[in-house]
């Protein structure tokens, strides 16, 4: 036995991170004076513990496996794409702009039409980081995070000008038309007499982001075009040398990253209760995409697994965040802890665990 | 714009340089070794931190300063760890640092101060103030009423905290060492050719490990001046992406010490037009010439070349002359003019424009249409001892 088993590299390792990233979590609890069992416990219950929460823990999942995918669709032709931020503000301006422009007859077909421009406004987003890095050799890490911050600029300006009512006092764009607002979970329990969701804006979208899982499956393990991004991703040296075109791979690969990022919009955009774009829209998830691929090792089924804990992170998050006078922030201290030990220590927490299923298995070598 | 305006101008550039040269050249450093660091952000934010809070527990500035160096190195050593030791991704480690600091600074500060993620405002004795040389006016209406050489002396030469004066030591100094040291022939040498420095019987561990030493130190001298110099105490994301900022010019100063002074100067001028100039005004035949002309070039450039360069270019030449175009006949008929009358008129750049500013300079930059910069050759790889 030369390697450790797959389940062990699939399961254990996330897992032994996970935990060494909630030891560390408890460390920064107790110096503020928080008991962490009890945070722990707030947390779970802000959670899962109402209909409600839940039904935000879902909301929240589902904008983070459109955010997890976008990076791990990158992930896999060896790119990073940090620029998740920007691609699902730019995809927010699109499906308003449409929504808003056009008086959609009924919510499938608003669906339809702003899906379609916020994918497409996500993927535009990126054309130019795409570009420079498959012709020029920028980094697509620098050239993402300058588009995050023009993304934000560009969405204040759309905001505060153009896209804002005469006589509206908040910086953001009008409500979208009644007859575009997309059922939310609850609308479709209330059907069969149940009120599961709540008053949580979990809606239609999350059918589509899972249906979007089942696109990327397909793409990546299915099609040629997948197993080319693939290939470029493994080694770009032998993937031209088989023929394959960095350059179109690479720009391919990044505008099907931005599309997806893109498509949060339908989510946190369409989707919420009162559905209008708002200047925050992203609210972090392109980054926390990051850490959803990373733990997901870049898997759709891993990405919902991640999705569904980081959503419960989330919530959980703010819910402590409202009772105690722990900020919110605590998120985004979890959130580096994962990408920490997932993404860049993977080898310490790997290495330790491979040592010990190698003797183990050894050991019963010999015995046998 | 009278000479007493320019003289204040670059002032403020100079004081806007600073943190992002002391940036600059952590990054410098570290990346000279072969160690990418885009948790300079983070490091600096800590450091502004705990330099802030130890500043304002301790009464001495000196201490806080201390403090936030140690954290920065703390930090350091972890991307160290991550990227020397365990040879995981660089770039991960760096975003991982960045929302760590982000973060843990917030929900600490509320722990321990609870006034809403913030320090209290540091007293005077707890900060780096300005020290006036002598014989410098300290007065605004003095120093208007002075002569050129004095308003030079008293606002440009005179006045900063002692942070300003030991940032721009550093560029000499770096120098310095990178080029006139043996430790500095080294280093180079780790970040570009490792196997040939472990093969002269160097340890390529702790040429690295050092260089990420001296980025904790930098960066954390940068963030105190951001909270114990700039302003009086840490706020919440104080250092408004100053460290990417940082990156960038080094990438635009091609990684050499001197050329990372110009290149952040140029961004501290940018902020300081920035801040002083709320109001940009132009006329609708700048913004037409100017972007029609980019459009032209970019169509000119991508015609000549192959098939993704013309969809790309051209598509970004139509949005820019589509937005030339839109401003012009908006503004035609917003003023109720005549078409040519309404390129005269002048209409107000968006603020946000201003500020993304930066950002679209430094893409450009790395688009490499402005002189080549080519980065240490075994950047970003981890080096693996060969058996």
């Amino acid at each position: 036995m030369d390697k450790m088993p797959k389940w062990a590299d699939v399961v254990l390792v996330p897992v032994v991170s996970l935990l060494l990233a909630a030891i560390i979590s408890a460390i920064v609890f107790l110096s503020i004076g928080q008991n962490p069992w009890e945070a722990l416990k707030l947390m779970a219950y802000g959670a899962v513990g109402t209909s409600d929460f839940l039904g935000y823990t879902l909301f929240y999942a589902t904008n983070f496996i459109f955010t997890g995918l976008a990076v791990a669709v990158a992930f896999h032709a060896s790119l990073f794409n940090i620029g998740g931020e920007g691609q699902v503000l730019l995809g927010g301006l699109g499906a308003a702009i449409v929504v808003l422009l056009v008086p959609w007859p009924h919510w499938t077909l608003a669906l339809l039409a702003g899906g379609s421009a916020a994918a497409l406004f996500g993927a535009l987003w990126v054309v130019i980081p795409a570009y420079l890095q498959a012709r020029r050799g920028s980094h697509i890490v620098i050239t993402t995070i300058m588009f995050n911050f023009m993304a934000s600029g560009l969405l204040v300006y759309m905001l505060a000008g153009p896209l804002k009512p005469a006589g509206q006092q908040q910086v953001a764009s009008g409500l979208f038309p009644e007859a575009s607002r997309l059922p939310s979970l609850n609308d479709i329990a209330e059907m069969f007499g149940s009120d599961m969701f709540g008053r949580s804006p979990v809606n239609i979208s999350i059918v589509i982001a899972l249906l979007a899982c089942v696109a990327v499956w397909a793409l990546i393990w299915h099609t040629r075009l997948g197993y080319q991004i693939r290939a470029l991703g493994k080694s770009e040296s032998a993937a031209k040398y088989a023929g394959i075109s960095a350059v179109n791979i690479t720009m391919i690969a990044l505008l099907i990253s931005g599309a997806l990022a893109g498509m949060m919009a339908i989510n946190n955009t369409m989707g919420i209760n009162s559905p209008q774009l708002v200047d925050n829209a992203a609210g972090g998830a392109g980054f926390i995409g990051i850490a959803v691929a990373l733990m997901g090792r870049n898997h759709p089924v891993g990405i919902v697994i991640a999705a569904l804990l980081f959503g419960a992170l989330y919530q959980g998050g703010a819910e402590l965040a409202a009772v105690t006078d722990v900020q919110v922030q605590i998120v985004i201290v979890i959130q580096a802890l994962v990408i920490m030990f997932t993404g860049a220590l993977d080898e310490m927490v790997r290495a330790p665990i491979e040592k010990l299923f190698l003797r183990f298995g050894r050991e019963t070598a010999v015995e046998e | 714009m009278d000479f007493f305006t320019f003289i204040q101008l670059g002032d403020a550039s100079v004081r806007m340089a600073i943190p992002l040269l002391l940036a600059c050249l952590a990054g410098l450093f570290s990346e000279r070794a072969g160690i990418f660091d885009i948790g300079l952000e983070g490091k600096m934010l800590a450091a502004a931190f705990l330099s802030a809070a130890v500043s304002f527990a301790s009464g001495n500035v000196w201490v806080g300063l201390l403090a936030g160096i140690g954290i920065s190195i703390v930090l350091s050593i972890i991307h160290g760890l991550a990227s020397i030791t365990f040879r995981g991704n660089q770039l991960i480690s760096g975003v991982a640092i960045n929302f760590f600091a982000a973060g843990l600074t917030v929900v600490i500060a509320q722990g321990w101060f609870a006034q809403g993620g913030r320090t209290p405002s540091l007293p005077k004795d707890a900060r780096f103030n300005g020290l006036d040389f002598p014989g410098a006016l300290t007065r605004v209406r003095d120093k208007m009423q002075a002569s050129p050489g004095m308003q030079f002396y008293s606002e440009f030469v005179s006045g900063h905290s002692i942070l300003v004066y030991i940032g721009l030591l550093t560029v000499p100094l770096s120098w310095w060492i990178l080029y006139r040291t043996r430790f500095g022939l080294r280093l180079r040498a780790v970040g570009e050719a490792p196997e040939a420095v472990d093969t002269a019987g160097i340890s390529v561990v702790r040429l690295r490990y050092s260089a990420v030493i001296i980025c904790g130190i930098l960066c954390g001298i940068a963030g105190a001046y951001l909270s114990t110099a700039v302003q009086a105490g840490f706020t919440k994301d104080m250092t408004a992406n100053r460290g990417f900022i940082a990156l960038a010019a080094l990438i635009f100063a091609k990684w050499r010490p001197w050329y990372a002074l110009g290149a952040c100067l140029l961004f501290g001028l940018f902020f300081a037009i920035d801040n002083r100039f709320q109001n940009i005004q132009l006329q609708v035949i700048w913004i037409m010439i100017l972007l029609i002309g980019s459009a032209v070039a970019m169509t000119v450039y991508a015609l000549r070349r192959e098939k993704i360069d013309v969809l790309v270019l051209g598509g970004l030449s139509a949005v820019l002359a589509a937005v030339a175009l839109i401003t012009w006949f908006g503004t035609a008929s917003g003023e109720g003019i005549g078409i040519l009358a309404a390129l005269w008129e002048t209409v107000k750049v968006p603020s946000q424009l201003i500020q993304s500013l930066p950002y679209l300079f430094v893409v450009i930059v790395l688009a490499g249409f402005v002189g080549k910069a080519i980065p240490p050759r075994a950047g970003g790889q981890p080096y693996v001892k060969e058996r």
